[in-house]
């Protein structure tokens, strides 16, 4: 009998658990290669290597003058250490008008660097020398007029002509958008910076 | 047996089963691989309108360049070492010391200017034409998969070098990623695989350079071929030639593509070798056009050259982005410049294809679109400041409009009726 019934259902077999079949073996199919991609599409996050070269790096401040900016490289990105003179912190006051963010509010900078001079401490200003339009490294422009006569001293890119003050912020008519990042940092002594490291620990 | 073209001119047939009646290799071939029935279906029997003109030479053309880069290139990966330390060394050891390593490298970097070039030619023939429109729609997407593969191909060839425009130009089109709301550092970071441009950047792009987007880019173009000789050519007419057929069943207006098209595009192609050999030999760079100053530097992350723009085939779209104030603005105007292409065939509301049969309006639309590439192509090379930034302002308007307000004014073109037959003129 149960031949019989065999040859009967031939002519018109019921599609619904062959349908149910085929979907359910491409939804497995489809994770598992969703699953088989992960580790080809992690590859291309940074090494461990890569993240050991990323660490903290430290600037002995005693070498550096009033008025004069160093660079040191940290996760192979220029950072600009400026130890600003009294007349520069003065001169990043009285053109909010002018910026787009005066308030870094919009900016990317920890919690400590967001006051109006964009630092821990007025005298050294910590950021990072990358423009934040496309990437370019600014140039110094620290004088007062030395763009043009209402200038009050900052930074030029030199690239696509975006423009910040002493603090980083960015002025109205450039094509960034926002002020320059400003990476954790920390003064371990008063003598010493470290970049990359801070109160919350070593950068991710 | 020949068949009557409607100038008289005899079109010879191959001879009945010809692969039947061949002996020997041949015939034990050809029940083992369809070579006689490809080449026939393909080529000897494949019906291509007999009116073409000079801008249906850009296509095979194209695939002559491709072929050329691909030799040149697996030439010059035998004495390339990617690496930040070894790559922009080994570049130089291929033009001093590497016997004609001037001459693959000259070939190869020309070639990729020459691609663009010859595509955008071949681009320009669809505007002109409508070669984009029902039934060629699919095989204008493809074709246009193939440009944004050749795009992305040429920026991360570009990269190679690790020339100072190299790292930077990598730079600022990596950081366009970085503009995406939310995951936008995260993707640049995955993208760079460091936290600059770096040793694992170029070694990712060399990996796509010459093994992933050269297969992507082979692939796309035999789909382009395929859907090509499915629906059959345009023709500068804009008409069908299928639906004229004579008594034979064959296009009135067609010609077998081999021999007559592969001997007119072989002439061409030789015309084509003539001017390409003049800047190989002559003006390698043309004057920092083909390869900038700029590169002949090796990549130094902390000085920026003065002026970053990309080489000459991508400075219309860039010229977009810098033209506009906000970056994630310019960012998704400069993608939307490109992918704009890809809506052709539903913007286009004409009921005629050829520019020769619109009226004035698609004709001027298709100029001013035209001159606004040239003079974006122009301002990208320029510094971004005063005149240069509002004359980019007004012909991105300009190039926005061409595609936006198409379906308008397409639709209210008067048009001229478009003759049954091709138009043709016996040589």
């Amino acid at each position: 009998m149960a031949d019989h019934a065999v040859v009967a259902d031939e002519g018109a077999e019921d599609q619904s658990r062959r349908k149910f079949l085929t979907r359910a073996v491409i939804a497995t199919g489809a994770l598992g290669a969703a699953f088989a991609a992960v580790p080809f599409i992690e590859s291309w996050s940074p090494s461990e290597r890569t993240r050991a070269q990323g660490a903290p790096t430290t600037l002995d401040l005693a070498k550096v003058e009033p008025g004069q900016m160093v660079t040191p490289v940290w996760r192979k990105q220029p950072i600009f250490v400026v130890r600003r003179t009294p007349d520069m912190v003065a001169r990043v006051a009285g053109h909010d008008g002018e910026l787009k963010d005066p308030k870094s509010e919009y900016s990317d900078q920890p919690k400590y660097a967001q006051n109006p001079l964009r630092a821990r401490t007025p005298e050294f200003l910590v950021l990072i020398g990358i423009c934040t339009h496309l990437g370019c490294v600014p140039k110094q422009r620290f004088d007062a007029g030395e763009l043009y006569p209402s200038w009050p001293g900052g930074f030029f890119c030199p690239c696509h002509g975006s423009r910040f003050d002493l603090a980083g912020r960015v002025f109205d008519g450039s094509p960034a958008s926002v002020n320059l990042r400003i990476p954790p940092y920390s003064y371990p002594s008063p003598r010493t910076l470290i970049v990359g490291e801070d109160e919350k620990g070593v950068a991710t | 047996m020949t068949v009557k073209t409607a100038t008289g001119a005899p079109a010879p047939l191959p001879p009945e089963g010809s692969a039947a009646a061949k002996r020997g290799f041949w015939a034990w071939l050809n029940k083992r691989l369809p070579v006689d029935t490809f080449i026939s279906t393909q080529m000897t029997e494949y019906y291509a309108p007999k009116n073409f003109n000079i801008w249906y030479y850009f296509g095979s053309i194209a695939l002559v360049v491709l072929a050329l880069q691909l030799l040149t290139g697996i030439f010059l990966t035998m004495f390339y070492k990617p690496g930040d330390l070894t790559a922009f060394d080994s570049v130089e050891y291929i033009m001093r010391e590497v016997d004609y390593g001037w001459l693959i490298r000259y070939l190869h970097s020309t070639g990729a200017s020459a691609f663009f070039v010859v595509v955008y030619l071949h681009m320009f023939r669809a505007l002109l034409y409508g070669s984009y429109k029902a039934p060629r729609e699919l095989l204008w997407l493809l074709g246009m998969l193939v440009y944004l593969a050749l795009m992305a191909e040429a920026f991360m060839g570009y990269v190679l070098p690790w020339g100072n425009m190299s790292f930077w130009g990598a730079q600022v089109i990596v950081n366009l990623f970085g503009t995406i709301p939310g995951i936008g550092p995260e993707l640049v970071l995955w993208i760079r695989g460091d936290y600059a441009i770096a040793d694992a950047t170029l070694n990712r792009f060399f990996s796509l350079h010459v093994a992933a987007l050269p297969l992507a880019l082979l692939l796309l173009v035999v789909l382009h071929l395929v859907a090509l000789h499915e629906v059959g050519s345009n023709n500068p007419d804009g008409n069908e030639i299928e639906k004229k057929l004579g008594a034979d069943g064959r296009p009135l207006d067609g010609i077998p593509f081999h021999p007559y098209y592969t001997v007119k595009d072989i002439a061409g192609i030789g015309v084509f070798f003539v001017l390409f050999a003049l800047v190989v030999f002559f003006v390698p760079t043309l004057g920092g056009l083909f390869l900038e100053q700029a590169n002949f530097e090796p990549a130094n992350p902390v000085s920026t050259p003065l002026e970053i723009h990309p080489v000459w085939y991508f400075t219309p779209y860039y010229a977009i982005l810098r033209a506009v104030p906000d970056q994630r603005i310019g960012a998704l105007l400069l993608l939307l410049a490109v992918a704009a292409f890809l809506f052709l065939p539903w913007l286009d509301r004409s009921p005629v294809r050829s520019m020769r049969y619109r009226g004035w309006m698609s004709r001027t639309a298709l100029a001013l679109f035209t001159l606004s590439f040239l003079v974006l192509g122009f301002l990208g090379l320029q510094p971004a400041e005063g005149l240069y930034v509002v004359l980019a302002r007004i012909f991105a308007v300009v190039y926005f409009a061409f595609f936006l307000l198409m379906p308008v004014y397409t639709w209210l073109d008067p048009v001229k009726p478009v003759p049954e037959r091709v138009t043709y003129h016996a040589h």
